[in-house]
Parts: C-alpha cells; structure tokens; sequence
C-alpha cells in the first residue's frame, strides 16, 4: 500500500512537469513577444528591449522555462502585475474561500444524492426511482452559472432571504486569520458568525454541487442496483435483518467503491465550476482570482493558479486512490 | 470463436443498430419518451441554428435605444421575449445563439472524435512506444481539471470561434482516446483481426477495415454526451468573456449581459439559461438512450457523464 503510494507519487512529478512545460510554452505561443504581452500598449521599444533582458527573455527558451520551474517549486510564482504583490500571497489569501465553499458543496452533494439514490436504487422503477433520476438528469444537464442566476432571481431579488454576493455581511464576522469563516466561527462560537457565513454560501454552494447532486444519485442508484441481489443481502434479508439495516449496512458500504471514484472525479469538475460560481456570486477565492487575472492579461497570476488548480487535482486523484484500500480491504495494491 | 466475434468477422461495416432493424417499439415506454423528447429538442436545435437568418423576426445585432429593456410581450407585440439593454429583441438572438452553439458542439465533438478516435486506436493496436507517448499526453491533459485548460489556453491565445473550438478539443478527445484504447487492445487479440493479419493485411487496413468499425458505437455513446457537455462549456466559457467575439450573439454572452440587470430585467437571464438547460437535457436524454441501445455494458462505466 504503501509502496504504491509512494510509486504513484514519484509518477506525478513527470506529470506536473509537462504541465509546467505545457503552461509556459502557451505563454509563448500567444501572439506577440511575452514582453510587448506584459508591458502595456504605450511603452517604447527601449523600454521593450530592457524588460526583456531584466525578465530573461532574450535567453534561449529552455534556459529561461529552467529558470522558470526552479522558482516555481520553491514556491516562487513570481508578481502580480495587477496587483503588485507575490503571486503566492494571492492566492494563499483565497485559498480558504475556495476550500470552504467546495467542501460545503460536497457536503450538500453527498448529504442530498447518496439517500436519493439509494433508496432508487432499491425499488427501481416506482415513482420514489423515476422521481429521483429526473432530478438526477435535471441537475446533471443543469449549467451551473444559470442556476446560480436563478437562484439569485428567487431567494436575494424576490424573497429577499439570502444575500447575492461576497462571503460575509460588513461587520458581522469577529475574527478572520486563517480565512476559514465558517470554521473559524464555530470554533469560537460565535454563532451569528456561523450563520452569516452559512447564509452567504448556501446558494454558491447549491448552484456549484447541483451537477454532483445529479451524478452522484445516478452512479450510487447503479451500484445499489447492481449490490442487491448480491447473496449476502440475501442472506442478511434471511436472517431477518430489518430492510433499511440491510440497505445501509450492507448495500450501501459494499456500493460505496463506485460513489467514491465519482466523487473524485467530480471533484475536478467541482474545482472548475466553482471558476464560474466564484465570479456569478463575486465569491473571493481562487476562481474569482483567476478571471480577474485573465481579463486583466495578468500572466504570472493566471500561470500560477493554473498550476495551484492542477496540483490541487493531481493530489486529489492521488488521496482517491489511496482510499480504495480503506473502503475496501480486499483491494491490495 | 464466440457469437460476438463471428458477427464482428461478418460484417466488419459494423452490424446495424438494433433500432434501426425493430423500430422503437421494443423499448420500455419510459425510454421511448427519452428518445422522443430527447429527438424532438436536438431536432428543434437543428432548424432553429440553421434556418436562423429565416427564423428570426429581427436582426439580432439591431439597436432601438428607444426599446431597451422591455419586457416580454408575447404574442401581444413586436418583442416576443422582450427586448435587452440596447433594445435587441431577445428572441433572435436566442435564435442566433442556437447557431453558435450548434456550430461549436458539432465541431468540437466531430473534431475531438476523430483526433481521439485515431490516437486511441493506434494507441491500443500498436502498444509499446507509441502507447507509452500517447498515454502520457493524455495523463498530463487529464491533470487538468475540465474547463480550466479551455480558459488556459484562450487566456493566452485570446478569444475567437477558432481558439473557442481548439480550447474545447484539447481536453474532449481524451474521453473517446481512453474508451477506444481499451477497446483496441481486446480487438486485436480477436480471432478476426488475426485471420486478416494471416491473410496479409497492413496494420493500416487492419485498423481502418477492421478495428474502427467495430468502434463506431461507442464512440456514439461518448459523442452525444460531449455534445452536452461542450455546449455548456461553450456558453460557460462565453459567460466567463472568453468565448466567440462579444458581436457574436450566444446563449452564454447573453446570460453574461443579463446578469447585470437581473433585479430590473428577469428575462434577459432567463430565457437563454433556459435554452441552454433544455438543450443538453434533450441531449442527455438521446444519450441516455442510446446507450442503452446500443450498448448495455457502458452503463456501468459511466461513459461521457
């Protein structure tokens, strides 16, 4: 087990090279030279010339890519040119925001699909069944960012029950070091903190999961299908085992190998919609970060969250994996 | 030699599909509707993105700044669905916008189809060195999370219809890739594939005659749910400012406008976000179905969702 984990581990690195690779080549195949790119429109080409040399640019590509990886793994991403600060700052002052809202996500996906489908599962084809996959396929064909929309449309512009934007009200929250607020709040109690921050992120965190919702109740609703006429539920049946017993002890832990896979391949597709979901509800993390960065041409920023999001997804694949051997004990590597 | 196989021997063309030889009837009605409905939307996609110059009652890029914002008027008035912020009737440009789409979808999936199909194919067939190569690529592709290459590569390349459809490929081909690949590689060790070998055939013919056939179904199954899933990347990536040019009316720039005047002007957001949902439902539904009929094992796999 162990020994696998290790092999897998030393097999992303050449992984997260190529990608450092790939990453620093599209830099340089954007049309124009990267220092025309990074300096605005109105410089003169002796200013050009400068900034090449002080940027390394007139050396040869793999000089300049060598010293490019070097600072990045030691966890260099170079500056902002928007904001004139550390790339690394940046994105370490969003990070929480941007755990915190797809950990609340995942956990109203999993809280919501896993009973769904797993009571489709065992009667299939009733009304419980073909009520649970529409909604399944309704949030599976569901674009994130317009139900974010709607769901601003509803609860902020009609009920007025739920704000439409940022993470906090002005003035609630007490203290905020690590960036967790919803955390941070309950640690200390502060429980009007906690709800505030639960308000601000229950329609980012439902738009953003309605896609694994819909996933999720599919994939467990399968593997309960396919677990059911299994003979050890036969045999629990037989013992007289009550029913919802045998559906949660017995279906559902031997079910759990495929909701699991899903769950970490959604993930990546989490991390990617919560892009979009960040700036819809003007979410301050990581996503927000990086539209800014794009639209404001702002390389280093966009160069170093494209790789904090591949390397959050490469690990993520990684811990998946090491989780199948915990789930299932009869899995060795 | 197994049925399978002497079917795959006979008609290496690929055997036709079962709805094809029995009509729908012998479906479960539940999943007649899925194909009923699921037709009639991509039908609907199809005329409309086609016949759009023809369709739509008015220019979609035409400004009356003396209409702006008005609200839907239904069959009461010359503004069906009302009109946007620069007065452009919103009707026609969602007639538009179902061109963008189509065009981009059927692009991107034929495209990456192809690409992915190929590379899979020699990747399974030939194994070694080249499946060493490609199965690299597509381990560093698939370190991506979806979505963020396509922004990657139009933060750096700009936006465009071009950039828009190579952004959207560069990650889809994969899925088809991996799928064929494992596909291949029981292929070739298939009886057939080894008779044709005996009788001296190139590894060329072996793989066009006889190996893409007997793909061309799955790849089916996987190309109706990239098709779902590029239209949504599309309209996210429009949305997000990165899609087509902003003179170009689709479905996500449309959201992207009307999320600003969300507390004054509902429909703005509305419908085309409805559009959008509709569609890849309809797809979903026909891809649904189609695996199903057409192949019952990729069920399991979860395949394209």
């Amino acid at each position: 087990m162990t020994a696998y984990l290790v092999r897998r581990l030393v097999g992303t690195i050449p992984v997260f090279l190529l990608i450092t690779l790939l990453v620093f080549l599209l830099l340089h195949a954007a049309p124009g030279d990267p220092a025309s790119l990074l300096l605005s429109d109105n410089t003169s080409g002796a200013d050009v010339a400068e900034a090449r040399q002080r940027w390394g640019l007139d050396r040869p590509v793999y000089i300049q890519y060598l010293k490019f990886f070097t600072a990045a793994v030691t966890g260099d991403l170079g500056k902002s040119f928007r904001f004139a600060q550390p790339v690394s700052d940046l994105i370490a002052a969003r990070l929480p925001a941007t755990i915190e809202l797809a950990a609340f996500s995942i956990l109203i996906a999993i809280t919501l699909a896993v009973p769904l489908g797993v009571w489709a599962g065992a009667k299939p084809n009733s009304w419980m069944d073909n009520l649970g996959t529409s909604f399944g396929l309704f949030g599976i064909s569901m674009p994130n960012f317009w139900l974010g929309i709607m769901l601003i449309l509803l609860f902020a512009g009609n009920f007025h029950i739920l704000p439409s934007a940022g993470r906090s009200t002005y003035g609630v929250a007490g203290s905020r070091e690590t960036g967790f607020y919803l955390l941070e709040s309950m640690l200390q109690g502060n429980w009007t903190a906690v709800k505030d921050a639960l308000l601000h992120m229950a329609m980012p965190a439902l738009a953003l999961g309605a896609n694994m919702i819909g996933i999720l109740m599919r994939v467990t609703r399968s593997a309960v299908l396919e677990v059911m006429h299994e003979e050890y539920v036969v045999t629990a049946r037989a013992k007289g085992m009550a029913e919802q017993q045998v559906l949660w002890r017995h279906v559902l832990s031997n079910a759990l190998i495929p909701i699991v896979t899903v769950v970490g391949l959604e993930l990546g597709t989490l991390l990617s919609g919560s892009i979009i979901v960040e700036t819809v509800f003007a979410w301050p993390g990581m996503g927000s970060l990086l539209i800014m960065g794009v639209t404001s041409r702002d390389y280093p920023l966009v160069m170093g969250l494209v790789m904090m999001y591949t390397a959050a997804f490469v690990t993520i694949n990684l811990v998946i994996d090491a989780l199948y051997g915990f789930i299932d004990p009869r899995i060795r590597y | 030699m197994d049925l399978s196989t002497r079917e795959s021997a006979t008609s290496p063309a690929g055997a036709p599909a079962p709805a094809q030889r029995a009509g729908l009837a012998w479906l479960r009605p539940w999943m007649r509707v899925k194909v009923y409905v699921g037709g009639l939307i991509v039908l609907l996609l199809v005329v409309v993105g086609t016949g759009a110059p023809v369709l739509a009652p008015h220019d979609p890029n035409a400004q009356q700044l003396r209409a702006t914002l008005q609200a839907p008027q239904w069959l009461g008035g010359a503004h069906f669905l009302g009109t946007d912020n620069l007065g452009r009737d919103v009707l026609s440009r969602i007639i538009y916008g179902a061109r963008v789409s189509l065009l981009v979808a059927f692009a991107v999936v034929t495209i990456s189809g192809f690409v992915g199909v190929t590379l899979g194919a020699v990747s399974g067939y030939f194994g070694g060195k080249v499946d060493f190569v490609i199965q690299k690529l597509v381990e560093v592709m698939w370190a991506f999370p979806p979505l963020l290459l396509a922004i990657t590569i139009l933060a750096f390349l700009g936006q465009g219809l071009f950039n828009l459809i190579l952004a959207l490929v560069a990650q889809r081909w994969i899925q088809y890739c991996r799928v064929v690949r494992g596909q291949a590689l029981s292929l070739k060790t298939r009886d057939f594939v080894t008779a044709t070998r005996a009788l001296g055939a190139s590894d060329g013919i072996i793989i066009r005659r006889h190996i893409l056939p007997n793909l061309m179904q799955i790849s089916m199954v996987i190309g109706t749910f990239a098709m779902a899933s590029a239209i949504i990347s599309e309209a996210s990536l429009s949305f997000l400012g990165l899609g087509v040019p902003p003179q170009i009316p689709t479905w996500g720039t449309m959201l992207a406008d009307g999320r600003i005047y969300i507390s004054t002007a509902w429909w703005l957001a509305l419908f085309p976000g409805l559009c959008i949902f509709l569609t890849v439902l309809g797809i979903n539904l026909l891809g649904d179905a189609l695996r199903d009929i057409l192949d019952p094992r990729l069920k399991r796999t979860g395949a394209g969702m």
